[in-house]
């Protein structure tokens, strides 16, 4: 399930600013142990914002994204008070969803 | 280091984990979020990221701003930012091209969503960062180099 992520967001001007700080090992699959052996990739593949129940942002995500991810974006709309949701999946099956209300 | 043993236990982890999770269900068309584009992610240089992503050659762009730090003392974390100005972007990708694998990310943007995204990503070593826009159906791109110092002395 992992740890709950972070979300901003925040309303200015009509566009509605999205920071998402993800709680995620994001391991490559290039790093080896002390013992000498691989640690296997586990990593975030596939993350989607919506705002109500319109897709805002869907992102594929390659083992080469930091850990604990963070990803910053804007959309047009949204207004104080709704929600927005983001869902996360990652190469073990793994995922999670959390959403915020916009400021 | 020993190229081939490392190809072969990465593509038979990347098999075998395809196959559990088929197993165990969680793969289905109507639990995916999207299809993660295997080939993209997989491919070793630009040029085959560029055509798994089907962006074949794209135009180096004015519109297109790649940002980031000029030094990045940690290669674990840099951050890096795309923003463009052209009309109906689509799509936006992130490549490292020195990375063991160059897409970093790739974000699709529905109408309304800007393009404009920040997020961090890991750098093996000094290299260049491309970013890459698909606006109405064509594909542009722009670079920055990003150093990367190695060994925590901050350069």
């Amino acid at each position: 399930m992992g740890n709950p992520m972070k979300i901003r967001a925040a309303n200015k001007d009509g566009v509605t600013e999205v920071k998402v700080l993800v709680s995620h090992e994001m391991e490559t699959g290039q790093r080896k142990d002390s013992a000498g052996a691989i640690v296997p990739a586990w990593f975030i593949t596939e993350l989607t914002a919506k705002h109500g129940d319109k897709v805002v942002l869907t992102s594929e995500f390659g083992p080469s994204v930091s850990k604990n991810p963070y990803l910053a974006f804007k959309f047009k709309g949204g207004a104080k008070g709704e929600k927005v949701t983001v869902s996360w999946k990652d190469n073990k099956g793994d995922s999670r969803t959390d959403e915020a209300a916009i400021n | 280091m020993n190229n081939q043993r490392r190809t072969v236990l990465k593509s038979g982890s990347g098999a075998a984990l395809l196959g559990m999770l088929a197993a165990a269900g969680i793969i289905t068309p109507g639990i995916a979020l999207a299809d993660w584009n295997k080939a993209a992610f997989d491919a070793k240089s630009m040029a085959d990221t560029l055509k798994a992503l089907g962006a074949g050659t794209p135009a180096d762009s004015k519109d297109v701003q790649v940002t980031g730090p000029d030094i990045a003392e940690n290669g674990a974390v840099v951050p890096v930012g795309v923003a463009s100005t052209l009309p109906n972007v689509s799509m936006v990708a992130i490549l490292i091209e020195k990375n063991p694998n160059a897409l970093a990310a790739s974000f699709v943007l529905p109408e309304g969503t800007e393009a404009n995204v920040q997020t961090r990503v890991k750098m093996g070593q000094t290299s260049n960062i491309y970013a890459l826009v698909k606006s109405d159906g064509k594909f542009f791109m722009a670079t920055k180099e990003i150093k990367v110092t190695l060994g925590g002395c901050g350069g």
